[in-house]
């Protein structure tokens, strides 16, 4: 299922990018996160963090519970905002804008960067109804337009075929594996620029994973995908580039194939070799 | 042995279950005394005719039912001045609701049972219920038509029955009439004064609008004129028969038949006419307007003022307590102020409710409703529009003292919806707004419906509030009627609470509304029963849609 395991072993990364832009299509960053520091209070959950995520690519995030991998994923849509004993300071810069901008509009921004989270999370509503929430949010109230993007979304999250006919049936009467896959034709639904993953797969079975292990190997020929995984074969099966973190910090990042073959340091090493954690 | 039984938990599991049981008991017994005498009621009791002799007296007949019994033990018999013979251990007393009130002065009366020679029930004793002077106890002797007797002896009860049938219909009419179309031009005539009024005080009292009023004002009185030519008709129709019947004691008095509900001779009516006569009772009771202080006829205003009452109250109470629960646990900054806030509305919930009537009448009616008197009614004054106890200040007077449950429950709702269904809706580049609108809202309403089901249970019970701030003993009309604007927010109204206080302990005929208090009581209960049974069923079905995500 994934010829670029074996693409490269270089060790420089910007050689990886330009053999992979001769590759496929024009490889550009989409997601650059710049000094980006976050507090809980007076903890400091990141330190410093720079990173480039390009786009139409799968870039995951590993590390042990409690590194901020999953504060760092959520830094990209401005979920943090929620928590309100959250500073940041630092830029994330999507598209070349500052998210954390004052001018930018949260909720605007949040239909670019559409997020599916670990627990499946539908709403109470039907199928349907689940889908074109996010259009429904923007006034599009136009049925023919709700059931073709609906049907169109299903089909992306390879979940059509399964639910046709039960399209109006309450979301939660489905399994977990088909909620999982349901939240992400949602989020798939409003045509975001940028889908983030935080453990998508943790809490389903082997059967649902590999599903949505496929699903992320399609979507990514449409959208730029950030993972953030617990566990490291997932990451290696799915993605592109792998971002090490350990308390807080990145320690490294690199191409899957690279980071995993060779690491170049040893806290990286340890953990992906199962001698840490 | 007792050591190791104390800590197995048994003793434990015992006192649950009794406390359980004591709980279960008092419920049973609380419906169960209602029901019994409240139910019975109704029934058409046999009537007695007594052969009654005090001793040195004379053989007297007393003709009524027997409604109760009562044991005194001789020794306490004696101390309340009845001369006890030696052989006897107890005296014993009944009470009879002999009726006539318009002879006798009391519709009951203690006899000794000792004293009574005879007791039978002869075929021919017959019940008058009368809109006057309550139930008439007696034999019929004849029946008279413009003054002549038309028929006698045995010819009399199947004649009385159809004229009285005739008469009930044209009574049916004249009411109609009186209550629906002169009520109605009342109610116009009286817009039409006021409006009049309204214009003098505005200085447009010009010839157009003089010639305006009058012109309308004719054309209501031709109206009025034509209804009352009706009215003198049917009066004079239902006022020309009348029935003659002997009292116990022999005296013959006449009674016209416009002034009887129904009449029947209980003794010969077979178990089937019983269960026929009680049904028409009931459904009198639940459907008419009350009698002769309330202690007769139907309580329907009562039920209506209570249903309508519970109505505006949660019309109210909702939205308020639902935004304010919103803003305190969505918006407000958690920290001092708002948990001083939540202390403040938990403790409301604990002011006694009286102190919120006076709340009501003090600043609502008097200072709100006067306010608004002067600034929209002033072509009413001096007689008040909203600056009077009515429906609308005891509906928010009721929403007011309902609040705090509503407020609490629905917090408990909000708090209880898991944070991942809100992330979801943010992260779909939702609004907080859109947020709770779209999911949040619709996820708590089940909570809401809770905390609905409690205001509703609490306001339909309370009285005290009430009969400060717009509950009367009888009102002439309903606030809602066939006259614009339909709801009259500002009319008094009658309660099954209220109502119950009034027939119980404020009637002038305590023996005789007794049963009714039960009733009433029965009905309140009901009522209440069945305005929560429709909040739960509606939570129930919200529940089932919007039941959140398991774990």
């Amino acid at each position: 299922m994934t010829a670029h395991h074996t693409r490269t072993h270089a060790i420089d990364m910007s050689s990886v990018l330009r053999d992979q832009k001769k590759n496929t299509e024009p490889n550009e960053t989409c997601i650059k996160v710049e000094n980006l520091n976050l507090f809980y209070g007076e903890k400091q959950a990141l330190h410093n963090v720079n990173m480039e995520m390009p786009k139409k690519k799968v870039t995951a995030y590993i590390g042990p519970s409690g590194c901020g991998k999953s504060t760092l994923l959520r830094c990209i849509n401005r979920m943090n905002d929620l928590v309100d004993c959250a500073t940041i300071d630092g830029k994330i810069l999507l598209d070349n804008e500052n998210i954390y901008d004052k001018s930018v509009n949260v909720a605007a921004l949040r239909r670019r960067v559409g997020m599916v989270f670990q627990k499946p999370n539908p709403f109470p509503k039907s199928i349907f109804e689940n889908v074109a929430y996010g259009l429904r949010i923007q006034g599009i109230n136009d049925k023919r337009i709700l059931e073709e993007t609906v049907e169109n979304s299903l089909r992306g999250a390879a979940l059509w075929d399964e639910m046709k006919d039960r399209l109006n049936d309450n979301a939660l009467g489905i399994s977990g594996g088909q909620q999982q896959r349901l939240v992400i034709a949602r989020a798939i639904a409003i045509e975001p620029e940028v889908l983030l993953l935080d453990e998508p797969a943790s809490a389903l079975d082997p059967i649902s994973t590999l599903k949505i292990e496929e699903l992320i190997n399609e979507l990514k020929e449409k959208y730029t995908i950030v993972i953030v995984t617990h566990n490291m074969q997932q990451a290696a099966r799915v993605s592109d580039l792998t971002a090490f973190m350990f308390m807080g910090e990145l320690i490294e990042m690199g191409t899957t194939s690279e980071l995993f073959t060779n690491p170049q340091k040893k806290q990286t090493e340890d953990y992906i070799t199962g001698r840490y954690g | 042995m007792i050591k190791a039984w104390f800590k197995s938990g048994t003793p434990w599991v015992w006192l649950n279950a009794a406390a359980v049981s004591a709980c279960l008991i008092m419920v049973i017994g609380v419906l169960g005394l209602v029901i019994v005498r409240g139910v019975g009621h109704f029934w058409p009791a046999q009537v007695v005719q007594f052969s009654y002799q005090e001793p040195g007296g004379e053989i007297q007949t007393i003709i009524g039912e027997h409604v109760d019994s009562s044991v005194t033990p001789a020794a306490m018999a004696k101390t309340t001045g009845h001369i006890m013979a030696d052989d006897e251990d107890t005296l014993v007393q009944y009470l009879v609701k002999t009726g006539n009130r318009d002879v006798t002065g009391t519709d009951f009366r203690w006899i000794l049972e000792r004293n009574v020679k005879q007791q039978q029930a002869p075929a021919d004793l017959m019940v008058v219920e009368r809109r006057e002077w309550g139930n008439f106890y007696g034999q019929l002797v004849a029946l008279k038509e413009g003054g002549k007797v038309i028929a006698e002896g045995d010819q009399a009860w199947p004649a009385t029955q159809s004229k009285i049938d005739d008469a009930l219909a044209v009574f049916g009419q004249i009411a109609h009439l009186e209550k629906k179309e002169v009520g109605a031009i009342n109610y116009s005539l009286e817009q039409l004064r006021l409006e009049q009024k309204k214009l003098q005080l505005e200085n447009r009292w010009d010839a157009p609008a003089q010639q305006r009023v009058a012109a309308k004002k004719a054309e209501l009185e031709i109206e009025y004129k034509k209804y009352q030519t009706q009215l003198l008709e049917l009066y004079r129709n239902i006022r020309k028969d009348s029935l003659v019947a002997k009292t116990e004691n022999g005296k013959e008095i006449e009674i016209p038949l416009a002034k009887v509900v129904r009449i029947y001779q209980p003794n010969t009516m077979s178990l089937f006419h019983k269960i026929g006569h009680y049904g028409v009772k009931l459904v009198e009771f639940l459907t008419d307007d009350p009698r002769e202080a309330n202690t007769e006829g139907g309580i329907f205003p009562a039920i209506f003022g209570t249903v309508m009452m519970v109505i505006m109250m949660s019309i109210i109470v909702t939205p308020f307590g639902v935004i304010a629960a919103v803003y305190l646990r969505e918006y407000a900054k958690q920290g001092f102020i708002t948990r001083l806030i939540r202390i403040a509305v938990n403790n409301l919930a604990g002011v006694p409710s009286i102190v919120y009537g006076v709340f009501g009448l003090g600043f609502f009616v008097y200072i709100l409703g006067g306010n608004i008197d002067q600034l929209f009614f002033p072509e009413s004054s001096p007689a008040p529009v909203y600056g009077t106890p009515g429906l609308l200040w005891a509906s928010i007077t009721l929403a007011l003292l309902t609040l705090p449950v509503v407020i609490v429950s629905t917090e408990e709702g909000l708090a209880r919806i898991p944070s991942s269904i809100r992330e979801g809706s943010l992260a779909l580049g939702a609004t907080k707004l859109e947020t709770l609108w779209l999911t949040v809202l619709p996820m708590a309403s089940p909570a809401m419906m809770t905390g609905l089901i409690l205001a509703v249970a609490r306001a339909a019970g309370e009285v005290a509030p009430l009969m400060l701030v717009g509950v009367v003993k009888l009102a002439p009309t309903l606030p809602l009627d066939g006259n614009y604007p339909f709801l009259h927010l500002d009319r008094k109204f009658m309660h099954l609470g209220f109502h119950i206080y009034d027939v119980g302990f404020q009637s002038p005929n305590v023996e005789a509304a007794r049963p009714l208090v039960y009733a009433t009581s029965l009905l309140l209960v009901l009522v209440i029963v069945g305005l929560n049974l429709s909040a739960i069923v509606i939570r129930n079905n919200l529940r089932e849609k919007y039941r959140a995500l398991e774990g």
